[in-house]
């Protein structure tokens, strides 16, 4: 079926099976490799994009049934001016293997954005849909937690 | 022969009638956030014929309205958004708390309220398609019972299925006395209560719920109740994002004496749809909550030991949440 998504500001049109995860027509027909497929069953979280800010799973998210504007890891910044979290990340060391990273930072962006990345108790449970196998759960935190300071 | 994936179609009905007349089949099923449908799919569960994307309904199916005496929650609400709603949040606690200790917030973004009641068993033998169980083809037999039940129920089974209903949302609902409304295929509005919607498996574990073929869910209806306290208390492997193995939904008024007016509790996690427990809610009327007090209603709640060795912990588990559930209650 004929699908439309707005992704990172770009309208593209598809043709594409209507069982088919947003994950696998950012990856494979948009060559936007940053949302990762972690388990395929919405239980990591390294697939999470944001769609009109809302942070979603998008291996279990359809793309017929995308309401709103994409955004990934890719439209986030730009490689010489990172977003804050990004560089956040890279400060406070939030990452080792950097296969869960783009799920986490999209998903902290959300975090952010709502207002309730308030204390490190809150930002856990927050956070907890984006699990990372290599442990970087304390630079995660403090990557997220520095920038909603600093956030009006 | 199993379908290609490929071959599944969806439709977006604009309004429920299109809605209604998309549904033809069973294997037309309706769609919400996907967050249990395109799981099954992706599990290698067979693939529906079309799926009945509910997406852009609007109206009342997705809005949260306010009225007097009720509050009325289109089915299509996502449940982070039913979670953040300011008089949900002060007047219904147990019902804010079930939304956010349920999945992750993720799902919770784009999971509906309709989709979340109708959600089906964790049981792994039923979402593992090599496993014989009875849900998924019916009379082929339970893997189950025999194998790995530690987290699969103890209450409401039968010798065909121990799969436990694994949300937290509708075991708030019983507790609150809530009330499920939906469109039959022919047109008709029907509501009856939340308690007595899923069905326990006795011999036929395939037929999960009192809904007609095609009958669409369009709203849940929580009675407000002034004064009414509620809470809701789940216990599990991990501090967040994990299913119950026990939770307790539970909601009372006092007299101005302190004692308890009206009580109902519900139970999540132990039992093969959302337990209420009307013998326990009976006793506390009339009664100060204590700790004997919460000790002998969670007897009530859950009288039995179980034979099942892995599952013999659920026992004093569940007990220990309603005793906590009716503590928190009372101060």
């Amino acid at each position: 079926m004929t699908v439309e998504l707005d992704v990172n500001g770009e309208v593209h049109t598809l043709d594409v099976p209507a069982l088919t995860p947003l994950l696998d027509v950012l990856r494979e027909s948009l060559g936007l490799v940053g949302a990762k497929r972690g388990c395929g069953h919405g239980q990591c979280g390294a697939c999470t994009v944001l769609v009109d800010g809302r942070r979603v799973l998008s291996c279990l998210q359809l793309a017929a049934t995308v309401d709103g504007a994409v955004r990934t890891i890719e439209g986030l910044g730009e490689p010489d001016a990172l977003h804050p979290l990004q560089q956040a990340f890279i400060d406070e060391d939030a990452f080792q293997c950097g296969y869960c990273t783009p799920g986490q930072i999209m998903s902290g962006v959300a975090l952010i954005a709502s207002g309730e990345a308030t204390d490190d108790a809150t930002i856990r449970e927050a956070m907890s849909g984006n699990l990372c196998r290599c442990g970087a759960y304390p630079g995660i935190c403090r990557a997220i937690a520095r920038v909603a300071q600093e956030t009006p | 022969m199993r379908r290609d994936p490929r071959s599944t179609t969806l439709v977006q009905p604009q309004d429920i009638g299109a809605a209604l007349a998309a549904h033809t089949s069973p294997a037309t099923p309706y769609l919400g956030g996907g967050t249990t449908l395109v799981d099954l799919v992706q599990l290698g569960h067979a693939p529906p014929e079309q799926f009945v994307h509910l997406g852009k309904l609007e109206g009342p199916f997705t809005s949260i309205r306010v009225d007097e005496d009720e509050f009325v929650l289109g089915a299509g609400v996502r449940m982070a958004d039913a979670a953040r709603h300011p008089e949900l949040v002060r007047t219904v606690p147990a019902l804010v708390d079930a939304l956010r200790m349920a999945a992750s917030p993720q799902i919770r973004e784009i999971a509906t309220l309709g989709g979340n009641v109708m959600q089906r068993t964790r049981c792994p033998y039923f979402r593992d398609p090599h496993a014989r169980c009875h849900k998924r083809a019916p009379e082929s037999g339970c893997d189950a019972i025999g194998g790995d039940t530690r987290g699969l129920a103890i209450l409401g089974t039968s010798e065909h299925c121990v799969a436990n209903y694994a949300g937290d949302f509708a075991v708030a609902l019983v507790a609150l006395q809530a009330r499920i409304e939906t469109r039959t295929r022919s047109g008709e509005t029907r509501t009856r209560p939340v308690a007595g919607l899923h069905r326990r498996p006795e011999a036929t574990p395939w037929h999960e719920t009192e809904l007609e073929e095609g009958e669409l869910i369009t709203a849940l209806r929580v009675p407000r109740v002034a004064g009414r306290r509620s809470v809701f208390v789940k216990a599990r492997d991990r501090a967040s994002y994990a299913f119950a193995l026990a939770s307790c939904a539970a909601a009372v008024t006092l007299d101005d004496a302190g004692r308890i007016h009206s009580a109902t509790l519900a139970l999540g996690g132990l039992a093969t749809v959302p337990w209420p427990c009307p013998s326990a809610s009976a006793f506390l009327v009339g009664r100060t909550i204590d700790a004997d007090v919460a000790a002998e209603a969670a007897a009530l709640c859950i009288p039995d030991q179980v034979t099942d060795a892995r599952r013999a912990f659920a026992v004093e588990l569940g007990r220990r949440v309603v005793r906590r559930a009716l503590l928190d209650l009372g101060r």
